[in-house]
């Protein structure tokens, strides 16, 4: 380990308004290694990256590229000095030819005319270095996913091959695609590529990374050689157990009474979709919440889609009411009460061009139909309630919902669906990326509602809230539902679900 | 004053007014109306009675294009209602009963309401693109219209039928009252119910929209039939103002127009926020640039270059970024609306 790093950035601090995304991270890539970036959403992993690659200025800190200072004006300039990344979703154009692809905008040229036989001719040895041979003039969509990955892979390292950021690039891939991008990843290592590699798998990183990084809300944890860690150890660091103010606040276990109804509003007996969520049984009762609980990519948000009939199972079946349902659409599931807020606010959530009562108001709307308008007065008076009740700024109820902060967004889709007084409010992730204040009233909102006798279906990344609110526990690993954990009375520490969430990493 | 200047609709008026005053310097008497045997006469009026037929269709074309689609076919739906009326009023055996005039009318709009279902079909369950849709019925409407009238001209001798182009009521062109009623009806329909902002969900966030529940599909059809509908009423206006069907006439380009006056009206061609009042000012303002063109003396062999300066002038003074580099003001007016506020 006596090679000096190719990469060395130290104190780096970037803020937004409002929020310190990294304060203080060092971190160092060397020739040769797969680096991994670990922390959970908004620890400041790809604001990390977006630094690095001059997407964003810093405001405090330095960066060295082969023991120069330098400072980047934007990926291109990135680029050009040897550092290329490669995005979770391919960023290529699948019309075009693979060797079109992995030349598009620097071609070999003669006279200004392209010599389209030494391009493909090119390309079939570059890939060839990555033991991949493929027909390079054939469109890139007649590939798998993964194979598109490795071509911007081959792409990257062609155009500048010093570093190598990977974003996640597993994220759609199957076991035996990862294995084969694994490959890829250990020839480019031996070359003496630095890679930087992000996945929410620990599996992955176990399998294939050499030293890894541990941010948590944008400071730096640790650096560690992987083989020091284990995989519980890896979890507890990026989750992290100091108190948060809010968490000091609400700090005795909250006394989750056994007063749900005795029977089960819905229950989903071996339901499944092939790809998103592997075939899982759950029950979800009034006055109960139930907390889904796992990493990212674990399936969390699939399974809550299936309930909503926003996605549609190929497997298994669905009681509401102890009676067979099919849930084919959206609008089914919320004639049975069901409504659901989801973790994507902008594109899935709220319609940004709409003002705040508009957006409060659609889901009613749409489940009384076009012909029976809300009436305007008691639209003013539910509008102005949930405003009062959820203390959405601005108090304004025409402004475009897209000029809302993020949690007032997430506000306005939750003030959406309390309107329509739901028997089921599935929330995935309500929390994520919201000030701690509103956090705390999101928190407070959803056990009221539970204990008014609403069955609530929690999703969120962060354990701590998961355990705080919830009675029951279903963990997630890997699209399985691995274990459901009993919290009445406070009965399950985060040791628990973390190690049900780790047990299967040594694997 | 700066609220003013802030509206929407702000610059397409402030070019309508100017293209409106332009013209008295070409006919000093262009803002004179007169009244003739209790008819209304006047350029201005003129303006109005030629904008009928496109103000319709691009009150149609704006329901399409808030739901995130377009419809190329209107022209030749124009076309196959003006075939389909002239064909049964020419088989009366009196051209001037009224009943059998309704019943032509009646027969246009039904048939209109057929084919929007097809566009509709076609786009919201078939999942066809809507360009490429409605392109389907663009080009074969116009045969269909060109088959039913065995591609003659048809001309109808008919006093009921020339009034809904060509007649007056209360001193006012008939088929400017029925555009105005149409539009009124129009507006309280989509307005008082939810119709208006469901489709405005639907054409901003079609993902969103699912996941609040509404249903997108029928939306989208009506969105379409109303289309074909407004559409069907317009070929009626132009049939019976020329006194026959031509079904290589009736409509032509017309989509063209529509398309333009619904986005000089404000309507994103991307969907969603929709403005009919703008759309039915873009009508106005585009038959003013017809009119303009004739009271100036354009030679019509420039007619449409004229037409096109015009536009690009219009569409110039809707961006903000082009005004501010006109008037290039010391002031640090944002050019682009301001960011948005991050999560």
């Amino acid at each position: 380990m006596g090679d000096p790093p190719i990469l060395q950035m130290t104190g780096i601090r970037k803020a937004f308004p409002g929020v310190v995304a990294l304060d203080g991270v060092d971190f160092s890539l060397r020739p040769g290694e797969v680096h991994a970036l670990m922390g959970e959403n908004g620890a400041g992993k790809s604001t990390l990256i977006k630094v690095l690659t001059g997407v964003y200025g810093i405001d405090a800190g330095n960066i060295w590229l082969d023991g120069a200072p330098v400072r980047f004006g934007g990926p291109l300039q990135a680029q050009q000095a040897g550092i290329s990344t490669v995005y979770q979703e391919v960023n290529l154009c699948a019309n075009l030819s693979v060797a079109e692809n992995i030349f598009i905008g620097r071609e070999p040229r003669r006279f200004g005319k392209i010599r389209w036989s030494e391009m493909r001719r090119r390309s079939v040895e570059l890939l060839a270095g990555l033991d991949l041979h493929l027909d390079v003039a054939a469109p890139l969509s007649t590939y798998s996913l993964a194979i598109q990955q490795m071509v911007a892979i081959a792409r990257a390292v062609d155009v500048s091959a010093k570093v190598l950021i990977l974003d996640e690039p597993t994220s759609s891939l199957d076991a035996s695609e990862v294995e084969r991008l694994f490959e890829v990843m250990r020839r480019l290592k031996r070359d003496g590529v630095a890679i930087l590699f992000i996945s929410h798998f620990l599996d992955q990183i176990y399998a294939v990374a050499d030293r890894l990084t541990v941010l948590r809300n944008g400071t730096l944890i640790g650096e560690y050689p992987v083989a020091d860690l284990t995989p519980m150890q890896l979890v507890t660091k990026m989750i992290g157990k100091e108190l948060t103010v809010l968490e000091r606040l609400e700090q005795e276990p909250r006394t989750v009474t056994a007063d749900a109804a005795p029977e089960p509003f819905l229950e989903a007996q071996e339901l499944g979709r092939t790809g998103a969520i592997e075939p899982f049984s759950m029950a979800v009762r009034g006055g109960e919440i139930v907390g889904l609980a796992g990493l990212l990519g674990s399936g969390r948000t699939e399974l809550a889609r299936l309930l909503f009939g926003a996605d549609r199972p190929d497997h298994g079946s669905l009681k509401i009411d102890g009676k067979p349902t099919t849930l084919r659409t959206p609008r089914v599931a919320m004639n049975h009460g069901i409504a659901f807020s989801s973790e994507n606010r902008r594109t899935e959530g709220v319609v940004g061009e709409l003002s705040v009562r508009e957006n409060i108001v659609l889901a009613l709307q749409a489940s009384r139909g076009w012909s029976r308008p809300i009436p305007r007065r008691k639209q003013d008076e539910l509008v102005e309630r949930y405003i009062k009740t959820l203390g959405i700024r601005p108090a304004n109820p025409d402004v475009a919902v897209r000029n809302l902060s993020g949690g007032n967004q997430q506000k306005v889709l939750l003030a959406r669906w309390l309107i329509t007084e739901p028997r089921l409010l599935i929330v995935d992730e309500p929390t994520r990326g919201i000030d701690v204040g509103a956090k705390a009233e999101i928190q407070r909102l959803l056990v009221e509602l539970a204990d008014g006798g609403m069955a609530v279906l929690f999703v969120s990344a962060e354990l701590e809230e998961v355990l705080r609110l919830s009675h029951k526990i279903e963990v997630l690993r890997e699209r399985h539902l691995v274990e459901e954990l009993d919290n009445t009375g406070g009965g399950v520490d985060a040791d628990r679900v973390m190690q049900a969430i780790a047990s299967g990493a040594n694997a | 004053m700066t609220t003013i200047v802030r509206h929407r609709l702000f610059w397409p008026a402030a070019v309508l007014v100017v293209l409106l005053v332009s013209n008295v310097f070409f006919s000093p008497r262009f803002f004179t109306i007169t009244l003739q045997d209790g008819h209304l006469y006047g350029s201005l009026i003129d303006v109005l009675r030629s904008a009928t037929p496109l103000a319709l269709v691009a009150l149609g074309m704006t329901m399409v294009i808030a739901t995130g689609g377009i419809d190329l076919s209107v022209g030749s739906v124009m076309a196959i209602s003006g075939a389909v009326s002239c064909l049964i009023i020419g088989d009366l055996s009196d051209q001037n009963s009224v009943g059998g005039v309704l019943l032509a009318v009646g027969a246009a709009i039904v048939l209109a309401l057929v084919l929007g279902v097809w566009n509709g079909v076609l786009v919201s369950v078939i999942g066809i693109q809507p360009i490429i849709a409605t392109l389907i019925l663009m080009v074969a409407g116009r045969g269909i219209a060109q088959l039913l009238t065995d591609g003659q001209i048809i001309n109808v001798e008919s006093a009921p039928f020339r009034v809904i182009g060509a007649g007056y009521a209360l001193a006012i062109p008939v088929s400017v009252i029925i555009v105005a009623v149409v539009v009124a009806v129009s507006v309280l329909l989509i307005r008082r119910s939810a119709l208006g902002v469901l489709v405005e969900a639907v054409g901003a966030s079609p993902t969103a929209s699912r996941l609040a529940g509404i249903r997108a599909r029928g939306l989208t059809i009506g969105a379409y039939v109303f289309a074909a509908v407004c559409a069907a009423i317009a070929g009626l206006i132009f049939a019976s103002n020329v006194r026959s069907a031509d079904s290589n006439a009736a409509g032509n380009l017309i989509e063209l127009d529509a398309i333009l006056a619904v986005v000089i009206g404000g309507t994103a061609l991307t969907g969603g926020r929709f403005s009919i009042a703008g759309s039915v000012l873009g009508a106005v303002l585009i038959s003013a640039l017809d009119i303009t063109t004739i009271t100036v003396g354009v030679p019509a062999e420039t007619t449409l270059l004229f037409k096109a300066v015009v536009v690009v002038i219009l569409c110039l003074s809707q961006s903000a970024a082009f005004r501010a580099a006109v008037f290039r003001r010391r002031r640090t007016a944002p050019v682009t609306p301001a960011a948005e506020v991050p999560a």
